[in-house]
C-alpha cells in the first residue's frame, strides 16, 4: 500500500501563488476558484515578528471526514496512494463533505459538482509530480509516498521540525510543514 | 528541416505531436501551432509541445507552451534553460493569460475626438501605417526626422528602435533606466569598472551570506534569484534584511533591520565603519585591488553605529552584529544590489555605498558574491544600410548636465524637451510596450509633453493608459504569438534562447518585427528591411553561430560550453575604472564635482498627519501589464495600502475599509483597500505598484485598487546620472472613497 502525502518546506516558501496559478492551469479550474491557496501567519508586533507562508490544499486525510459524510460514496479513497478524491458522476452536490472538512479545502464547481485538488492524480499515474509541485520556484514542495520509510518525505520528517495543520480534528492530515 | 530531425525531437519529447509540425516553411508570415492537419484536414487532437522565452518580465525565462487539441493550456519552463530551470515564476507560468486577455485590442485603431478622451475608429493595417508615415514625414520636413523619439521596454523594440534609426533619429530611452536600475549600473560602475547588468550577476547560491537592502525578494520574482535564494536557504545562509516593511525576505532573515525610510546611505557607512575600524574586511583583496582605501577609511572614520543610531532607528548594536555577520561570511557574502533603485535622488551615491561594502567583502569577481558572467556569442545582424547621420544632439540630456546619463537616455529628458522645444521640438512619439503614465513620475508632465505632440503612437497588446492617449493604436500579438529577436544575456551559464509563436494572434494584432518593416516600407526606408521575415532573420544570425532556426525551434533553448566565472577559476581580475582598480575613492565623480565618497543626504521626515509613499512588487503581476490577465488577476485583482495596525487603529480605519490616498500636491490615488498590519512602521505607508489604472478600454483593471503613479508628483533628480528619486512623495488619509 502507499500513502501520498507532501512535506512543504515554510523556510523556502514565498508565497507567490505559482502553485495556486500553476494548478489552475493544469486543472482547468473555473474562473474564481482554486484548489490550494496561501496562508501567511505572522505574530509579534513591529519590527519583532515570526512569519509562516504555507501554500495549502486539501490533506488527503487518512480518516476523511468528508468520505464518512458523502451520503452516495462519491467522496472516496482512491486505490492508488489513499487520495481522496469526488467521482463527478456521484456526487449531487449535497456539501455535505463542504461543512465536514476542517480545511475548507472543497468547493462546488459551476457545472455542480464538488471539486478539490486530487494531488494531481493524473499526473502522479504518469510519475510526474503534481502540478504545484513541479513549478515551484523555490522547490518547498516534496510529494511522496508516506509508507515507503525510505522516500524523501519521510527523510524530510526524520530530519527537521514539522506540524500539521489543526490536528486536534483528528483526520490524520497527510500534509506536513516543515518549520 | 527533413524528416529525420522531427523524428528525433519526437522520440526525445514524448509528445503527441511534434512542435516540430508547427514549422511549415520560411516563407510563412507568422503562424502558431496548427489547428488543423495539413494532410488530412480534420483539427489536431492531442498534445503539442512549444518551446519559446517568456515575456511576461524582462527575465525572459525559456518556457515550454502546451497546447492541447490545438487550443493553449499551459507554459512550463524548459528544463534545458539555464534561467528557469524548468520552473517559470508565477506570473511566466500565468503567461498564457495574455493571449486570452479579454481587453485585448483587436484592430489598428485611429483617434476620433479629443486626445485622451479614448473614442476609436477601427482601420485596416494599411490605413493605420500610411496614417503614421504621413505624419512622420511631416515632422522629417518640418523639423527634421529627429523631432520624433521613441520610448520602448524590452526585447520587443528592437526592431521599431532600427526603423526610428533608419529614419533618421536616434532619440530613444527606455524609463528602465533613470526610473529603475540607472542609478544601480552607474554606482557599480564608478566603482568596479562594470555594471552589474541584466539578469543580475548575483551569486545567490552559493552564498553563505546575502544582505538585502529594500530589495524584496520573493515578492518580485526575478526567476532565477528566487530559485538560487531557496537553495542558500537551504545551505543555512545568513539573511540580512534592511526595509521599512516586514517583508516576505524579511521573514527568512537571522537579522532584520527596520530602517527609517530614506536613510539607508547612513546605515551602509555605519556598517563600514564597524567593518574597517575591526579590520573584519578582506584585507589582501582591498590592498591588491582597491584605490583610495585609505581617503575612504578616513572619511567614515567618525560614521560610528552611535552616529547612525538617531537617523537611521537602527540600534547601534544591531548594526554591529549584522556587520560582523556578513563579514564573518567573507567572501561568500554580498549586498545584493537591487533593481529599482530610484528612490531618493541620491541613489547612484546610495549605490556606490553598497558597491563599496561589497568590495569590503571582496565579493566581485568570488565564489558566493557577483560572478563574472559569459555571453553566448551571436552575431548581429550585418547586412543593413548605414544608418544616416544626424548633426543634432540628443535631447535627452540638453549641455550633458547629467554626466553618467550618456549611456543610456533620460526618459524625462526627452519628455522635458517635448514640453519646453529645447534643445529643440520634439513633435511626434512612438512608444512601444511601455505605459508611461505609470512608469514615469508626475502624470501632469506627461500629459502636457503629450499635448506638444503632432503624433502620438502607441503599439500595446491591451488598451492601456498611454494607449488612451494615443492618436494611433497599433495592436500587438502577445509574446505567445509572435517571434522576437534572440536572446543571449550573459549569464553565469552562457546561452541562446528563442521566442517563436506557439499560437495564432486570435485577431488582426501583428508582430512587433512585422509592424516595423511594414512602417518602413511607409517611410521609403523599407531597404533597411533586406530580408523578408523575422525567420530569415533569426535564421542567418544563427548560421553566424554555427546553429540554426530549426534547431532552436525544436530546442528553444542552446546552452553553450561552461566558462570561468570567478577570479578563483582562473579568470584576471580587471577593473574598468580610471585608475584599473576598485575605486573607494571615485577619479570620475571627483572629476565632475561629486563626493568621490558616498555622504549621508538627509531626506526629511514626512510632514504631521503624512506618511511616506513607498512603492514595491507583487508575485503575480509586473509593472502595470498584467492585470488582465486570466489567473493573474483573479491572484491578486487590486492592491491595498499597508499601514501600520497601531496608525490604523488610531485612526479608526478598519482592515478592508476602502479609503483614498492624497499626496502633498492633493493628488488622489483612486480608491484602495486598507491593510491594517504589524508588518510596517509608523510613518510610511506600502502600495504594489501598477494599479488603480484610470483607462476606461480597460475593462477588467479600470480603478481596481489605488495608483501608486497617480501620487508620485514629486521626484527629486539624481545629479550624477538623471535618475528620478521617487520615495519623495507624502500621503495622507482622505475618506471620501
Amino acid at each position: 500500500m502507499a500513502r501520498y502525502g507532501m512535506v512543504i518546506d515554510t523556510l523556502k516558501c514565498v508565497g507567490c501563488q505559482d502553485c495556486v496559478i500553476a494548478c489552475e492551469a493544469e486543472n482547468s479550474v473555473p474562473e474564481g476558484f482554486c484548489r490550494d491557496w496561501i496562508t501567511t501567519e505572522a505574530k509579534g508586533t513591529f519590527p519583532t515578528i515570526q512569519m509562516e507562508i504555507r501554500t495549502e490544499r486539501c490533506n488527503h486525510c487518512t480518516d476523511a471526514p468528508c468520505v464518512s459524510a458523502c451520503p452516495t460514496g462519491a467522496s472516496h479513497y482512491h486505490d492508488i496512494g489513499g487520495v481522496v478524491l469526488v467521482n463527478h458522476d456521484e456526487c449531487i452536490g449535497c456539501k455535505a463533505c463542504i461543512a465536514s472538512c476542517p480545511y475548507d479545502a472543497r468547493f462546488v464547481h459551476p457545472e455542480g459538482y464538488v471539486d478539490k485538488c486530487t494531488f494531481c492524480i493524473h499526473r502522479v499515474e504518469k510519475g510526474q509530480d503534481p502540478a504545484c509541485v513541479s513549478v515551484c520556484p523555490t522547490y518547498c514542495m516534496t510529494f511522496g509516498d508516506f509508507d515507503d520509510p525510505g522516500s524523501e518525505v519521510n527523510k524530510l520528517l526524520n530530519s527537521r521540525r514539522y506540524h500539521s495543520l489543526l490536528p486536534e480534528a483528528g483526520t490524520k492530515p497527510n500534509i506536513y510543514y516543515l518549520t | 528541416m527533413n524528416s529525420l530531425s522531427r523524428r528525433r525531437f519526437l522520440k526525445i519529447s514524448g509528445a503527441t505531436i511534434s512542435a516540430a509540425a508547427a514549422v511549415t516553411s520560411l516563407s510563412s508570415v507568422v503562424k502558431g501551432a496548427q489547428k488543423i492537419d495539413e494532410k488530412t484536414g480534420k483539427p489536431i487532437k492531442g498534445i503539442q509541445k512549444i518551446p519559446t522565452y517568456c515575456d511576461v518580465c524582462f527575465w525572459k525565462c525559456g518556457a515550454i507552451a502546451y497546447l492541447k487539441d490545438g487550443e493553449l493550456w499551459k507554459i512550463e519552463g524548459n528544463p534545458n534553460d539555464p534561467l528557469s530551470n524548468g520552473r517559470l515564476c508565477p506570473r511566466g507560468t500565468g503567461g498564457i493569460g495574455a493571449h486570452y486577455s479579454t481587453d485585448r485590442i483587436k484592430h489598428p485603431l485611429i483617434r476620433k475626438n479629443e486626445r485622451g478622451e479614448e473614442k476609436w475608429v477601427e482601420v485596416t493595417w494599411d490605413e493605420a501605417l500610411e496614417y503614421i508615415a504621413t505624419k512622420m514625414k511631416k515632422i522629417k520636413r518640418e523639423y527634421g526626422p529627429e523631432s520624433m523619439a521613441l520610448f520602448s521596454h524590452g526585447v520587443g523594440g528592437t526592431f521599431l528602435k532600427h526603423t526610428m534609426k533608419a529614419y533618421g533619429t536616434n532619440n530613444m530611452t527606455a524609463p528602465s533606466f533613470a526610473q529603475c536600475r540607472g542609478p544601480r549600473e552607474v554606482g557599480f560602475e564608478m566603482t568596479f569598472g562594470e555594471g552589474v547588468g541584466s539578469p543580475e550577476r548575483t551569486d545567490i547560491e552559493n552564498a553563505k551570506c546575502i544582505t538585502f537592502i529594500g530589495s524584496h525578494l520573493g515578492e518580485n520574482m526575478h526567476n532565477t534569484q528566487v530559485q538560487e535564494l531557496s537553495k542558500a536557504i537551504a545551505n543555512n545562509a545568513s539573511i540580512i534584511v534592511v526595509d521599512p516593511r516586514f517583508s516576505v525576505v524579511a521573514s527568512k532573515a537571522k537579522y532584520y533591520l527596520p530602517i527609517k525610510p530614506g536613510t539607508d546611505i547612513a546605515l551602509l557607512l555605519a556598517w563600514m565603519n564597524v567593518i574597517v575600524k575591526e579590520k573584519l574586511y578582506d584585507v589582501d583583496y582591498v590592498e591588491k585591488y582597491g584605490y583610495g582605501f585609505e581617503q575612504f577609511a578616513a572619511e567614515i572614520e567618525d560614521k560610528t553605529p552611535e552616529w547612525a543610531y538617531p537617523i537611521t532607528t537602527i540600534e547601534p548594536e544591531l548594526i554591529r552584529k549584522s556587520a560582523r555577520e556578513m563579514a564573518k561570511n567573507i567572501p561568500a557574502s554580498f549586498i545584493h544590489p537591487g533593481r529599482h533603485t530610484t528612490w531618493y535622488g541620491d541613489d547612484t551615491q546610495r549605490s556606490r555605498a553598497i558597491a563599496l561594502l561589497n568590495a569590503l567583502l571582496g565579493a566581485w569577481g568570488r565564489k558566493g558574491g557577483f560572478y563574472l558572467p559569459n555571453k553566448f556569442s551571436v552575431p548581429k545582424y550585418s547586412d543593413y544600410p548605414k544608418y544616416p547621420k544626424s548633426k543634432k544632439p540628443l535631447v535627452h540630456n540638453p549641455g550633458h548636465k547629467y554626466p553618467y546619463a550618456e549611456g543610456e537616455q533620460l526618459s524625462t529628458g526627452i519628455r522635458e524637451a517635448t514640453i519646453n522645444g529645447i534643445p529643440y521640438p520634439i513633435k511626434g512619439w512612438m512608444v512601444y510596450a511601455t505605459n508611461l503614465l505609470q512608469a514615469l513620475p508626475n502624470r501632469d508632465e506627461t500629459i502636457a509633453a503629450i499635448k506638444n505632440l503632432d503624433l502620438l503612437v502607441v503599439v500595446d497588446i491591451v488598451p492601456s493608459e498611454i494607449a488612451g492617449w494615443a492618436d494611433v493604436i497599433l495592436p500587438e500579438a502577445t509574446y505567445l504569438e509572435r517571434y522576437d529577436d534572440l536572446n543571449n544575456a550573459p549569464f553565469k551559464q552562457n546561452f541562446v534562447s528563442l521566442r517563436q509563436p506557439v499560437i495564432d494572434a486570435p485577431h488582426d494584432q501583428k508582430p512587433n518585427w512585422w509592424i516595423a518593416k511594414k512602417l518602413a516600407d511607409k517611410l521609403g526606408v523599407g531597404n533597411y528591411f533586406p530580408w523578408n521575415n523575422i525567420e530569415e532573420y533569426l535564421d542567418a544570425r544563427l548560421k553566424k553561430a554555427g546553429l540554426s532556426l530549426a534547431e532552436l525551434k525544436k530546442k528553444g533553448v542552446v546552452k553553450g560550453e561552461k566558462q570561468p566565472i570567478y577570479f578563483d577559476e582562473g579568470i584576471e581580475p580587471g577593473f574598468f575604472t580610471p585608475s584599473g582598480k576598485i575605486e573607494f575613492y571615485s577619479l570620475q565623480l571627483e572629476e565632475h564635482g561629486f563626493d568621490p565618497i558616498p555622504k549621508f543626504t538627509d531626506h526629511g521626515n514626512p510632514p504631521p498627519g503624512y506618511f511616506r509613499l513607498l512603492f514595491g512588487r507583487a508575485p503575480v503581476h509586473t509593472f502595470s501589464k498584467t492585470q488582465s490577465y486570466k489567473f493573474l488577476k483573479d491572484a491578486m485583482s487590486e492592491n491595498e495600502v499597508w499601514m501600520n495596525q497601531t496608525v490604523a487603529n488610531k485612526m479608526g480605519l478598519k482592515s478592508g475599509e476602502y479609503v483614498q490616498l492624497k499626496n502633498q500636491d492633493g493628488k488622489k490615488s483612486g480608491r484602495v483597500k486598507v491593510r491594517p498590519t504589524e508588518r510596517i512602521r509608523t510613518d510610511c505607508v506600502y502600495m504594489v505598484h501598477g494599479f488603480g489604472q484610470t483607462a476606461k478600454e480597460m475593462k477588467t483593471t479600470y480603478k481596481k485598487g489605488g495608483s501608486d503613479a497617480e501620487l508620485v508628483t514629486r521626484y527629486k533628480m539624481d545629479p550624477i546620472m538623471g535618475g528620478t528619486g521617487m520615495n519623495v512623495n507624502y500621503v495622507t488619509i482622505d475618506w471620501e472613497a
